[in-house]
């Protein structure tokens, strides 16, 4: 391939002289050929069949009508489709691609690839060979082949690489050419800066944000319904490459103007997009893991403030959610509660949120005058202290107040106004049952919680919480009472945790102390909740809502790992704090710290320019 | 003379030109054995600039440090306005004090105009519950914040980046947005640590113009520097720090001319040192050649700097400068 060795003294910058090639040598209009052939006879190859029996999940032995793993195929086709009509400049699809359709059509192509040859070696492994694919299982192999090898002849611009140092040692040398071939690999699918939005009418923009929440809520609505683990690996390879693609081409980009452009509508439209949730569900089983996701996601919300905005590691935040529900249960007329009352809820939530926001202060007095890990030590020891307490506050070790590990059994459930949520109930043709009933007051929690978020991060205190968090020295010589605004933020979380807590009590029917620990497999834990928050981006509302919903949903899903879950989970966090240390959703400011000298050159070239 | 520490209002302090605005006596700061200001006595006037300088290690930034509260004074107190001030930086700054730092120390990703309104901190008192509730009273007083804010920005020229993040700021505007959120602070005397460190001519002359507009607004400014040619320029008073000790104070034409200073900057031979016997040697024929005036210059000298040695020593190790020096508290 081209060699150019110029430019030794502007390694970053590619050269612009030379003609951009593709990574295969194939010509530029046969690769794009290749690509928008390849890509219609996927979704033609995904009516076959591709198997001949039904053993294998999904059944995909039916001609003309795909089903399982086929239609997420058939999902990534038409979207390479679309991008390589895009490619072309066909009328009509220029907005799919507002940065560049050719690293859109690249990643949907490996998107493509992927599910289906996953799907392919799946069926040959699962059912002993590759005898049992049907000519149709050859086709799409064949054809998301040639479309991956079509999509990657599309030329991209390459990095020089960097001169060779002739006294390194091999090992040097070996490396060298690996951090180039790394560099180049990302060159491949590198996209430019999406073009602005244009200023469309109100009524367009809001239509958009209709069509996202729609598209989100089918997504999520996808994957929590996905009824065996062949068929939700496959919508995670198609879901995480087809959201890459859609980033690369600068959709993303421009929705996410789009929804900051009416922000309240947008945040209204996310509720109700989740509202609807219990109406796609025909029974209660998946309402279940709504519900379950929707805890733990409110809870990192909470943790959201105390570690994204105010920068306090708080290691032991399960532990205020464990207050909540204690509170909340002790006060339910439940048989074991040592208190024969039975609080209202609105008179349940008030003592759990304020419950924990007495043991937030009560923690946070004494802890919170440390600072960085020291703070993480204390409070994931603070942490463990509740839980054994918990445990030992059983009438023999202790007074008798949580009957020890056998836990606060048969919580009655709720009943507000006449509405019993433990019972079904038919809303205009929909049964909602149990778990949907408290998934809806659930969603109320979180309503408050984003309130809570959105409206004291932006004022006065959220500002005085970040301040701190960037510089507490200087926070102080600007007037900022340091430990005050400190305590609020930890106060502020517990509490909310604590509002979070009070429906958990109800849901899980028994609040036991082994709920609430450091780590277990089970979400929520503190480590997961932490880890929802770093992963979903600090000091985003979206953030930890979705980094919370994939922590859940992928252990929840992905039951054959076994043992290795946790395993897999450390992998998966060493792997996106590396290439993505912001979070799925970035906060504006954490994308800057993080990719700085990404930025730099960006910013030269438009001076230079 | 207006004991209240609560200032409101912006360029508040109408105070009387004359009176004195901060009033520092006998402050000592020591650190374990290490005396690093001792015994200091200075006051700023209403309306005045003063200039601190002094070689580097001599104390300056900590005495500094000593009037905003990060440190609180091993001995000595100071008074603001004639109340002595609370230990804590934030009370200082709530009090009446703002200041800047050697090294900036803005918040790097926040934007502009949030690092300003952050500056707004003490001045305003929306706590959680109204920031959840947003009543009326909470839009009010962040409208005013803002408006303030936006107001400080167009003071010091950094309006039309008001939503730039503080880090991509080139350095000259990072010690102006600097100064703008200490000044948002409503403050009535504004400390300035070192404020032309780093800046070419342009930026430093720009500098200087600021700080007298600062002046004008009625607020007494007490400031650090190394650029000479800056601090005589803008000061109505210099006081010199040598060693953690006040050497002289005065205006510039006293400060300037005073061979004390010269030496603290300059440097010089003194006992203890590997070559002071050369250079002794070295001295007294030179003294012999040049008479017998400037033999009583170099005695006069050496003298001073005995006790810079024996401080430093005490400093460090407290051994070697016994024999130099009877009578030092290093005896022990």
């Amino acid at each position: 391939m081209t060699t150019q060795t110029t430019a030794p003294e502007t390694p970053s910058t590619p050269t612009t002289g030379a003609p951009a090639t593709g990574l295969i040598a194939l010509p530029e209009h046969i690769g794009r050929a290749l690509a928008t052939a390849g890509a219609l006879l996927t979704i033609a190859a995904t009516f076959l069949a591709w198997t001949w029996t039904a053993d294998f999940p999904g059944d995909l032995t039916v001609y003309g009508y795909p089903g399982g793993l086929q239609v997420l195929v058939l999902i990534g086709g038409a979207l390479t489709t679309l991008f390589a009509l895009s490619s072309y400049g066909v009328k009509g699809l220029g907005w799919l691609a507002p940065a560049g359709a050719d690293a859109g059509v690249k990643l949907a192509a490996l998107a493509t690839f992927a599910t289906a040859w996953y799907t392919v070696i799946a069926i040959s492994v699962e059912l002993g060979g590759v005898v049992n694919l049907e000519p149709g299982g050859y086709v799409v192999a064949a054809t998301t082949l040639a479309t991956l090898l079509g999509a990657l002849a599309l030329p991209f611009r390459r990095p020089a690489p960097d001169p060779i140092d002739p006294d390194s040692t091999g090992w040097e040398q070996f490396r060298h050419r690996l951090g180039h071939g790394w560099d180049t690999a990302k060159a491949v699918f590198a996209a430019d800066a999406p073009r602005p939005v244009r200023a469309l009418p109100s009524y367009a923009e809001i239509l958009i944000i209709v069509a996202i929440m729609a598209l989100g809520l089918t997504v999520f609505t996808y994957g929590i319904g996905t009824p065996y683990d062949e068929l939700f690996v496959g919508f995670l390879i198609m879901a995480g490459f087809g959201f890459a693609a859609l980033n690369k081409a600068g959709l993303i980009a421009h929705a996410s103007q789009i929804t900051a452009r009416h922000q309240n509508l947008s945040i209204c439209g996310a509720f109700l997009a989740a509202a609807l949730f219990p109406f796609t569900q025909t029974d209660d089983k998946y309402a279940t893991l709504g519900v379950y996701i929707l805890i733990f996601a409110t809870v990192a919300l909470g943790l959201n403030i105390v570690v994204g905005l105010a920068g306090l590691l708080d290691l032991g935040y399960v532990a205020f959610l464990g207050v909540g529900a204690y509170a909340a249960a002790l006060v339910s007329g439940s048989p074991n509660s040592p208190f024969d009352v039975h609080f209202p809820f609105w008179a349940a939530v008030l003592v759990g949120g304020a419950a924990s926001l007495v043991f937030g202060v009560l923690i946070g007095a004494p802890t919170l005058r440390l600072r960085g890990d020291y703070l993480a030590i204390v409070t994931l020891g603070f942490g463990e202290i509740f839980r054994i307490t918990a445990n030992n506050l059983d009438g023999t070790s202790g007074p008798d107040l949580t009957n020890g590990s056998n836990g606060i059994a048969s919580i009655p459930n709720l009943d507000v106004l006449g509405f019993d949520f433990g019972a079904q109930h038919d809303m205009g043709g929909f049964t909602i049952g149990r778990f949907a009933n408290y998934f809806f007051l659930m969603l109320l929690i979180t309503a408050v919680v984003v309130l809570v978020f959105r409206r004291s991060g932006n004022s006065r205190i959220g500002r005085a919480w970040v301040a701190i968090r960037e510089d507490e020295t200087a926070a102080l010589a600007m007037g900022i009472n340091g430990f005050r605004v400190k305590l609020i933020a930890f106060a502020v979380g517990a509490s909310l945790a604590g509002l979070a807590g009070t429906v958990q009590a109800h849901v899980t029917y028994t609040v036991t102390p082994e709920q609430y620990l450091f780590a277990g497999a089970v979400p929520p834990n503190s480590a997961f909740l932490l880890a929802a928050v770093v992963l979903g981006g600090m000091g985003t509302i979206a953030g930890p809502l979705i980094g919370a919903a994939l922590l859940f949903l992928i252990p929840n899903k992905l039951q054959f790992l076994g043992n290795y879950q946790l395993f897999a989970f450390g992998l998966a966090l060493i792997l996106l704090m590396r290439f993505r240390p912001e979070g799925i959703v970035p906060n504006r400011r954490r994308q800057l710290e993080f990719h700085e000298e990404a930025d730099a050159p960006a910013a030269l070239g438009k001076t230079g320019a | 003379m207006t004991t209240d520490t609560t200032a409101q209002g912006t360029a508040p302090d109408a105070t009387a030109p004359g009176t004195t605005v901060l009033d520092a006596r006998g402050v000592t700061m020591r650190f374990g054995g290490l005396t690093a200001v001792r015994g200091v006595d200075l006051t700023v006037g209403s309306g005045e600039i003063v200039g601190l300088i002094g070689p580097n290690g001599a104390g300056k930034t900590t005495f500094f440090n000593c009037l905003t509260g990060l440190y609180v004074p091993t001995e000595g107190e100071v008074r603001y306005k004639g109340a002595v001030l609370p230990p804590k930086s934030f009370k200082v700054t709530a009090a009446g004090i703002a200041r800047t730092f050697q090294n900036i120390r803005l918040f790097a990703n926040m934007t502009v105009l949030e690092n300003v309104l952050v500056g707004r901190h003490t001045r305003t008192k929306e706590g959680f519950w109204s920031a959840v509730l947003r009543g009326p009273g909470f839009h009010k007083a962040e409208a005013a914040s803002r408006t303030r804010a936006m107001e400080l920005l167009d003071f010091v020229g950094l309006a039309d980046k008001a939503d730039h993040l503080a880090r991509n700021l080139p350095y000259g505007e990072q010690r102006k947005l600097e100064i703008a959120r200490a000044l948002a602070s409503e403050p009535g005397l504004l400390l300035l640590d070192e404020p032309t460190a780093g800046m070419n001519p342009q930026e430093t002359r720009a500098t200087e113009e600021l700080v007298f507009a600062i002046r004008d607004m009625g607020i007494a400014i007490l400031v650090i520097e190394h650029d000479m040619r800056f601090i005589f320029n803008l000061c109505d008073r210099v006081a010199v720090l040598v060693q953690g000790e006040k050497l002289i104070e005065g205006d510039s034409a006293t400060v300037q001319g005073d061979e004390r200073v010269i030496a603290a900057y300059l440097g010089e031979p003194f006992e203890g040192d590997p070559g002071a016997e050369e250079a002794a040697e070295v001295a007294q024929a030179e003294a012999h050649a040049a008479g017998t005036r400037a033999e009583t210059a170099t005695t006069k000298d050496t003298g001073t700097a005995t006790d810079t040695a024996t401080d430093t020593a005490t400093g460090s190790t407290g051994a070697t400068g016994d024999d130099a020096t009877p009578g030092k508290e290093n005896h022990r």
